[in-house]
């Protein structure tokens, strides 16, 4: 039906989260009827993206320059670093603007089903930077799961030794969340972790 | 094809952007496998999350589809032990076990009754024990369980000190101190009940882990999970009193 190009690109952009075949098809048609105002900027922008952006070797957030803006910002604390398990976990933090510190990005979380392992997240470079560095306090920010916690609890063990105070995010009910709607989990997780007023 | 059933949630592996392929223990149909769709929704991430128990409803065209599986929530059991490390790495190695130590398809509910008293011990402070009494049901529910009841060369049922790598049978510390540095020690919480202190729990881990090993894993070519090792190290580190 279509040409092998048009395919080809019709199969990339279904590769892409959130679009199938048949929106692929349809986004396809879209750059190719806006081809000078959307799909030339797109491809310059995903071909300068592909080159330019890289992993900080410091903190693991994507950027441009080395090290990231975040690693390169004087007004953050540095005696404060929080883990996160990936990028999307530290650019969530940063929406929030509720934290001014330093970031380390582990890149997963422990899992014995994906074979994941201490030594795929970089562990040791973690304590390395933390034994380093001007660091008192680290925030392990790790999703509330099975994985997500068994790697909160490790790196505590790693870094027990260390003149660091580790905490981690508190569980429980969400802003503008009734407690009808939550699962059992949840709530359990909110009265163990509820606090004087 | 369809069943309705209670489970215990194994493992969540996601699939695609919304989906996960999840593995439970049921209670009639033994170990299952099916693909839960929005599995990374609001409403379901809490309740997929290995431990959980819930309702489970699955559905196919045959029964050696993958099918599409529905998860209710019944019991939080991962949420109650995620801020306890020790617990978690229980509960962790409990269903990582079970994911890779039990057939499919093949109903074992004594055995899901035993996982489901694990999980309901988790918050209590006897859980050590019930985990290593849990590690000997998985050992009696394949077919390879040990006999800590008589010893193995005396028959008598007092004093049972040391198990026989060999036969999986008690001996009783008369008969076994000439040969004590080749049998397993014996917890005396194994043989006489109640609840074993931290050292008696490390030993009933060792027993029981030399003959998961050699009848379960090493026989298929396969080694510990890493959430037993851990809960190895945990159980290692408690304080002789156990919260």
């Amino acid at each position: 039906m279509a040409g092998a190009e048009i395919e080809a690109l019709i199969q990339l952009l279904a590769r892409l989260p959130g679009l199938g075949p048949r929106s692929a098809r349809r986004a396809a048609l879209h750059l190719l009827d806006k081809r000078e105002t959307l799909m030339s900027p797109l491809a310059q922008a995903l071909s300068t993206a592909a080159t330019s952006i890289k992993a900080c070797t410091v903190c693991g957030n994507f950027d441009t320059v080395e090290p990231c803006a975040i690693c390169q910002d004087r007004a953050r604390d540095d005696s404060i670093l929080c883990i996160v398990s990936d990028v999307a976990s530290l650019w969530a933090l940063e929406r929030a603007q509720g934290y001014r510190g330093r970031y380390h990005v582990l890149g997963g979380l422990l899992s014995a089903l994906d074979g994941i392992g201490p030594a795929d997240l970089g562990v040791d470079d973690l304590v390395s930077r933390v034994q380093a560095g001007a660091i008192r306090e680290v925030i392990l920010a790790t999703p509330a799961t099975v994985d997500g916690q068994t790697t909160a609890h490790y790196i505590a063990d790693r870094l027990s030794g260390l003149d660091v105070s580790v905490s981690g995010l508190a569980h429980g009910v969400p802003v503008g969340g009734e407690l009808d709607y939550l699962d059992d989990g949840t709530i359990n997780a909110a009265l163990k972790a509820r606090r004087g007023l | 094809m369809d069943w309705r059933d209670q489970a215990i949630v194994l493992s969540v592996k996601s699939h695609g952007e919304n989906g996960a392929i999840v593995a439970l223990l049921t209670q009639e149909h033994g170990r299952q496998a099916g693909m839960v769709r929005g599995a990374h929704s609001i409403k379901q991430r809490g309740v997929l999350l290995p431990g959980n128990r819930v309702w489970a409803s699955w559905r196919a065209r045959l029964a050696e589809h993958l099918g599409a599986l529905r998860c209710e929530l019944v019991s939080a059991h991962a949420a109650q032990a995620l801020d306890d490390p020790a617990r978690l790495a229980a509960l962790s190695s409990a269903c990582a076990l079970t994911l890779i130590a039990l057939p499919e398809h093949q109903p074992l509910p004594a055995l899901f009754g035993a996982l489901t008293a694990l999980l309901d011990a988790l918050p209590h402070p006897s859980w050590p024990s019930v985990y290593v009494h849990w590690e000997l049901a998985l050992l009696r529910g394949l077919g390879y369980g040990l006999d800590l009841t008589t010893c193995a060369a005396t028959g008598v049922n007092d004093g049972l000190a040391y198990v026989s790598p060999k036969s999986g049978r008690a001996v009783s510390l008369s008969a076994g101190e000439p040969y004590a540095d080749k049998l397993l020690p014996l917890p005396r919480f194994l043989a006489e009940g109640g609840e074993g202190a931290p050292a008696d729990i490390t030993n009933g881990l060792t027993l029981t882990g030399y003959f998961l090993d050699r009848h379960v894993l090493s026989a298929h070519g396969l080694s510990f999970p890493p959430a037993r090792e851990r809960l190895v190290e945990r159980v290692r580190g408690l304080s002789p009193t156990i919260p």
